[in-house]
């Protein structure tokens, strides 16, 4: 496991594109509740930030997985955590589905221009009373002809009221539980399609969150994504992904949010001294940049044995549990040594404290994984 | 149409610069090395001739081993192939002895065009161009905040404290660019790695010329830090604040 030279000059790139394209606006988006992702996206492309790891034939970069660790890694180094969140939707959570499963023609209508960043996109799989429960899903998708009646809703979903179109999981028969499934890229300009309602959030407020309402929504049967009835097969490969890349992002989000942390507690003084010179506050500090320097270790040795073809399902359910439990102590750290200032929106730390919330949550809960991990072991059978 | 682009590579903008105790001159070892802003665009201003006109763009650079890194990037951005001059006997060189290696490493080569930043962000002198063009006895265009080439004569807008002054020659010429004159790109995943497999020559400083610090025509004799800020002057509001505060910047002549 090593880096080369042009991870290296990739890294760089990806540093210097988060300080010049993304930083700058943070606050304002922020205060709109948006990031403008259709500006955003031709941006990202442009370095090579999306389809890392796809075919070039598809607008990919024919790039191995240990280059989308870096991408991650840096993107999770940015001032706010939404916009980011929005691009790591479109690279490693709405595309792999299409990319490893989808037709040639599919690919070229849907997956090209979103790689190309003119396509905003999704994935939708929660609703309203489905989240974890994934096998709880009802949005039904009723064949007519050559085509799709899509009926039902879908919640939490990132990019939802700026995409072109969704990665949609939904029933297309009536057998239930995880089987009867199907994987279907809807446009969002069809008819019957609609954004109920945008969600207040308690942090990510840059990335759109929205609630979509889909009523006789009429989609070609050959926008189903690889086999019909497979959906819940496909969308778990997928989610792995997701595990991955929250878990390269956030380790290195949280190393970051402790070293700004050294730098605040290097100039604001009391007591008539520096608060760093408290070694309590060191002391703390230390013993969570060790526990982020572990993880982003662990990181990069899943992402090699990745790229090399290994099953790492296991490593990313560890990884995603530990990145939701430290970024929460970390949170809670960076807000306590900041003082009133942490409390005070202006400052970084309380939108760190807000945007990281949601690492334990997304992705797969703690429990989830927990869930996972005791199957691992034997421990759900008696 | 065949054109050189000439990179620096300075230290980073926003590291601290020291210069070393032994020769005086920068410390480039213990920062790390970038690009020179206004080379970016330079190196974009190229790209986009090319991709109008068709041709090729080779980056140049003077500089120590570390500055590959430098015609490398421009490689990544775009550029087809790169010359390194890499040489002990150039450490140290000032101003004059730059832009004599350079005009000799470019002399000869059929380049229609070449492109340099306005200036450099360590030594901001805004010299070699213009000495480059002399040296070579090429015209100059300097200052450009635009190009536009058509066939062989190449117009330029002069960026000046009144507007601008349009400015027109016939290749080959030397121009050199301000800030804002395009958007330059990033290197991509792909230009990276396409970087790789494209020449880059390392060659050794022409002969003939005197360069590096003992032929350098200014010396430095001593140099000191700047001292640390000195405290301001605290004004207590007892009512008449307005009036001290004025009769501060009175005294500092600032009103």
């Amino acid at each position: 496991m090593q880096f080369t030279p042009e991870h290296e000059q990739f890294r760089k790139v990806v540093a210097t594109f988060v300080e010049n394209e993304i930083n700058p606006y943070v606050d304002k988006w922020e205060k709109a509740k948006i990031f403008p992702a259709h500006e955003l996206f031709p941006k990202v492309a442009e370095i090579g930030g999306f389809g890392l790891e796809y075919d070039e034939e598809y607008g990919g970069q024919g790039a191995d997985h240990t280059y989308t660790l870096v991408l991650m890694e840096e993107l999770g180094r940015a001032d706010a955590a939404g916009p980011p969140m929005g691009i790591s939707v479109q690279a490693t959570m709405s595309t792999p589905a299409l990319h490893r499963f989808g037709s040639d023609e599919l690919k070229r209508k849907y997956l090209i221009p979103a790689m190309e960043g003119r396509d905003v996109t999704s994935v939708a799989v929660s609703e309203p009373d489905a989240g974890s429960d994934v096998a709880g899903i009802k949005t039904r998708a009723r064949r007519d002809g050559d085509h799709w009646v899509i009926n039902g809703s879908k919640m939490w979903i990132t990019n939802g009221s700026q995409a072109d179109w969704i990665c949609m999981l939904v029933r297309t028969s009536d057998e239930g539980g995880f089987q009867g499934m199907s994987q279907i890229i809807v446009p969002t300009d069809t008819p019957g399609f609609s954004v109920g309602r945008l969600i207040e959030k308690m942090g990510n407020w840059s990335s759109d969150t929205a609630e979509l309402v889909l009523q006789d929504v009429r989609v070609p049967v050959s926008n189903t994504i690889g086999e019909v009835g497979r959906g819940f097969q496909q969308q778990m490969v997928q989610f792995q992904d997701e595990r991955l890349t929250v878990s390269y992002s956030a380790a290195m989000g949280a190393r970051r949010a402790l070293e700004r942390t050294v730098e605040y507690l290097r100039v604001r003084e009391a007591f008539g001294r520096p608060l760093i010179a408290n070694q309590y506050l060191r002391y703390n500090i230390a013993e969570l940049m060790a526990e982020c320097d572990i993880l982003i270790e662990y990181n990069r040795s899943m992402a090699f044995r990745y790229a090399a073809g290994e099953d790492v399902s296991r490593m990313a359910t560890n990884a995603k549990l530990k990145v939701g439990k430290l970024t929460r102590q970390v949170a809670d750290l960076v807000v306590q040594y900041h003082g009133g200032m942490g409390y005070a929106e202006e400052n970084w730390a309380a939108r760190y404290a807000r945007d990281s919330r949601i690492i334990a949550i997304g992705g797969g809960a703690d429990e989830v994984m927990l869930r996972v991990l005791t199957a691992y072991e034997g421990m759900d059978r008696r | 149409m065949k054109i050189a682009v000439c990179v620096k590579q300075v230290p980073d903008t926003w590291a601290e610069k020291k210069l070393s105790d032994s020769d005086k001159t920068l410390d480039r070892e213990s920062v790390d090395g970038v690009m020179n802003e206004l080379d970016e665009y330079a190196v974009e201003e190229a790209l986009l001739i090319k991709e109008a006109n068709d041709g090729e763009v080779v980056a140049v650079s003077m500089g120590p081993d570390k500055a590959e890194e430098t015609v490398r990037k421009a490689l990544q951005m775009g550029a087809d192939s790169g010359i390194h001059i890499v040489d002990d006997s150039l450490a140290g060189s000032d101003s004059v002895a730059t832009a004599k290696t350079l005009a000799a490493t470019l002399k000869d080569q059929g380049y229609d065009l070449i492109i340099f930043g306005s200036e450099s962000t360590d030594a901001r002198m805004s010299v070699v161009p213009a000495m480059v063009a002399e040296l070579l006895d090429l015209p100059q265009l300097t200052f450009a905040s635009k190009v536009s080439v058509d066939g062989d004569a190449v117009t330029i807008q002069r960026q000046a404290d009144y507007g601008y002054d349009e400015v027109q020659a016939s290749t080959p010429a030397v121009i050199s660019v301000v800030e804002k004159i395009n958007e330059p790109r990033y290197p991509s995943f792909k230009g990276i790695m396409a970087a790789k497999k494209k020449p880059l020559e390392s060659v050794a400083a022409p002969s003939g010329e005197p360069v590096g610090l003992a032929s350098a025509r200014t010396e430095i004799l001593e140099f000191a830090e700047r001292p640390p800020k000195a405290a301001g002057v605290k004004i207590e509001d007892d009512g008449t604040g307005g009036v001290k505060v004025a009769d501060f910047l009175a005294e500092q002549k600032l009103i």
